[in-house]
């Protein structure tokens, strides 16, 4: 797969992601649940996508979808110009879930290869990969430990390190610092932006967090609850190089405020 | 075992033999009077004591008692071989005495061949089940509630027409005592492996879908290794339950030896002592048993960096 050049953002934009009219209803005993309804969203090569919302608003299910982890029950939708199978099974996007999910059996770099493994890369090239993702997440000298002597934000690394691994150019992240305090959070969410830019990748990001969302997006996807749909897709206005500190700017509050202003009406409507 | 602990368990091991040496006095009474009052003679206390701990068929034997007949059918009998075939080679000698029929030795020897190839066929048929059972709906569906209701037919009414059959098709010896076994191992395999293969999380299996991984990778990288201490925690229930199939066994063909055997030769001359040596040996031979199957799990469970 051909690596974009660092200013293709300043090129025509090229779509990875689109779906249209979306839905999905999942059956219950209570009757139908509609976790998304209508759903309408474009996502542009090397953009990165926060999803943001209360419980229930079919962010984490959207992303699911994506994934071909959840069949949507109406609309179309396409991953890389292919249907979300298609890009599964090309190992299009990589993956990073709440929880780090490592295996407590195999070292850091062993959980880095498992899914090299699975797609038959020569020993010789994953070794050569896990160097790569390891300095890229910043934990280079940390191959040979075991997940348990590992903190819970170094964990999460390692398993975005993972997802790394086999050079997908989309990455969907669920979540990835839901569980982490805040201090590593902020951490966690400045090494991310400087990863996404050293590697160009397109980035969806499901997250509960409001200055998290605006931190870290080109574009943040306000949903609402019952039915699950997109309330609002706010483009941020903010440079691409984002210091910590610019998150006490009044450019970064105001767009914050607009994210809030559109949780809350999905809150009045629902 | 730290040295907290050492001073409870001896206690507990001292009040056991306390009561143990007094049960003795009880149960061995009435047969001591019996013999005082046909010869015309009183006993004292001490010398009803000095009687019922030394009877040579009491109804129950003293713990050194049971000690000195295991001495005699293993040290001595084994020692009183080794005399005998002086100036034979080496292994001729070893294999004389690890095979003279006087010898607790031999049966001990025989009962542990029987559990440990029941082990293994009970291991082996446990986890294939366990691995139909996971992968395939219909044997989940269909296999489970046969395995449950085998559990509940009393093995020692199964046990004969298990000989029987068996001797029919011409397998006998070792290994139809080995099925017995295995009968009653492969038991709790199959539970815990069933659990430990589908212990993963739906979250590690969304993952694996991420990665476009087949069942089989699926099989080998992580339901086979998220399995291992659960099938350990079996392995240690199943070695136990192999050893008393054994012993069921060599009950239902006593004609061929083993510690099932001997304890039945006992119960036919009314010798208690030979039950109870049979039945301490066995007893010993499970502890060591189950905890070789830990030590061995202490070890991969390390080797597998699982966290203690």
């Amino acid at each position: 797969m051909a690596r974009n050049d660092p200013d293709s953002n300043r090129a025509p934009a090229e779509t990875v992601i689109s779906a249209s009219n979306l839905s999905l209803t999942f059956e219950t005993n209570d009757g139908p649940v509609h976790a998304l309804k209508d759903v309408d969203l474009t996502i542009n090569r090397g953009e990165f996508v926060s999803f943001i919302g209360p419980s229930g608003c079919g962010k984490t299910t959207f992303l699911r979808v994506l994934a071909d982890l959840e069949q949507p029950t109406g609309g179309s939708v396409s991953v890389n110009g292919m249907t979300p199978r298609e890009a599964r099974m090309k190992r299009a996007y990589g993956f990073v879930f709440q929880a780090a999910g490592l295996y407590p059996w195999r070292t850091i770099a062993g959980n880095i290869k498992l899914p090299l493994e699975i797609m038959g890369l020569s020993k010789s090239e994953q070794n050569e990969r896990v160097q790569k993702v390891l300095e890229l997440v910043h934990l280079d000298g940390f191959g040979k430990k075991f997940p348990w002597q590992l903190s819970g934000g170094m964990q999460q690394r390692a398993s975005i390190a993972r997802a790394l691994g086999f050079d997908a150019d989309i990455l969907l992240m669920d979540e990835p610092f839901g569980a982490l305090d805040e201090i590593v959070r902020d951490h966690l969410n400045e090494q991310l932006l400087e990863l996404w830019a050293k590697t160009n990748k397109t980035i969806g990001f499901v997250t509960h967090s409001i200055p998290e969302a605006v931190y870290l997006s080109t574009k943040i996807v306000v949903m609402s609850p019952r039915p699950g749909r997109v309330r609002e897709v706010i483009e941020s206005s903010l440079p691409r190089e984002r210091p910590l500190d610019i998150r006490e700017s009044a450019e970064f509050l105001a767009i914050a405020h607009r994210v809030r202003e559109g949780l809350r009406g999905g809150h009045d409507d629902g | 075992m730290g040295m907290r602990n050492i001073l409870p368990v001896f206690t507990v091991v001292m009040v056991i033999f306390a009561l143990w040496y007094a049960f003795a006095i009880v149960l061995n009474k009435n047969w001591a009077e019996d013999k005082a009052t046909r010869g015309g003679y009183e006993l004292s206390f001490s010398e009803l004591v000095a009687d019922t701990w030394s009877q040579k068929k009491p109804r129950l034997p003293t713990p050194d008692q049971v000690a000195g007949e295991i001495w005699q059918s293993t040290g001595v009998a084994a020692a009183k071989k080794w005399r005998r075939t002086a100036g034979d080679p080496l292994f001729a000698r070893i294999s004389e005495v690890l095979n003279d029929k006087r010898s607790l030795i031999r049966h001990a020897w025989l009962t542990l061949s029987a559990t440990m190839l029941g082990f293994v066929f009970g291991t082996g048929l446990g986890i294939l089940l366990a691995v139909g059972i996971v992968h395939n709906r219909a044997m989940d569906n269909s296999v489970m509630p046969w395995v449950i209701t085998s559990q509940t037919i009393p093995i020692l009414a199964l046990a004969p027409m298990i000989i029987v059959v068996l001797n029919a098709v011409g397998i006998s010896g070792l290994v139809p005592k080995a099925i017995i076994s295995a009968y009653l191992s492969f038991f709790p395999v199959v539970v815990g492996m069933v659990k430990g293969l589908r212990s993963p999380e739906a979250m590690q299996l969304d993952q694996m879908r991420t990665w476009f991984a087949s069942k089989s990778q699926i099989f080998w990288k992580l339901r086979l290794p998220s399995s291992v201490p659960y099938l350990f925690t079996s392995l240690k229930i199943g070695v136990a339950a192999s050893l008393v199939g054994a012993i069921v066994g060599e009950l239902t063909i006593s004609q061929e030896g083993g510690l099932g055997a001997r304890m039945l030769q006992g119960n036919y001359y009314g010798t208690t002592l030979t039950i109870w040596a049979a039945l301490i040996l066995a007893a010993a031979l499970a502890a060591v048993l189950v905890s070789s199957v830990g030590l061995v799990e202490r070890i991969t469970k390390k080797r597998m960096g699982f966290v203690q």
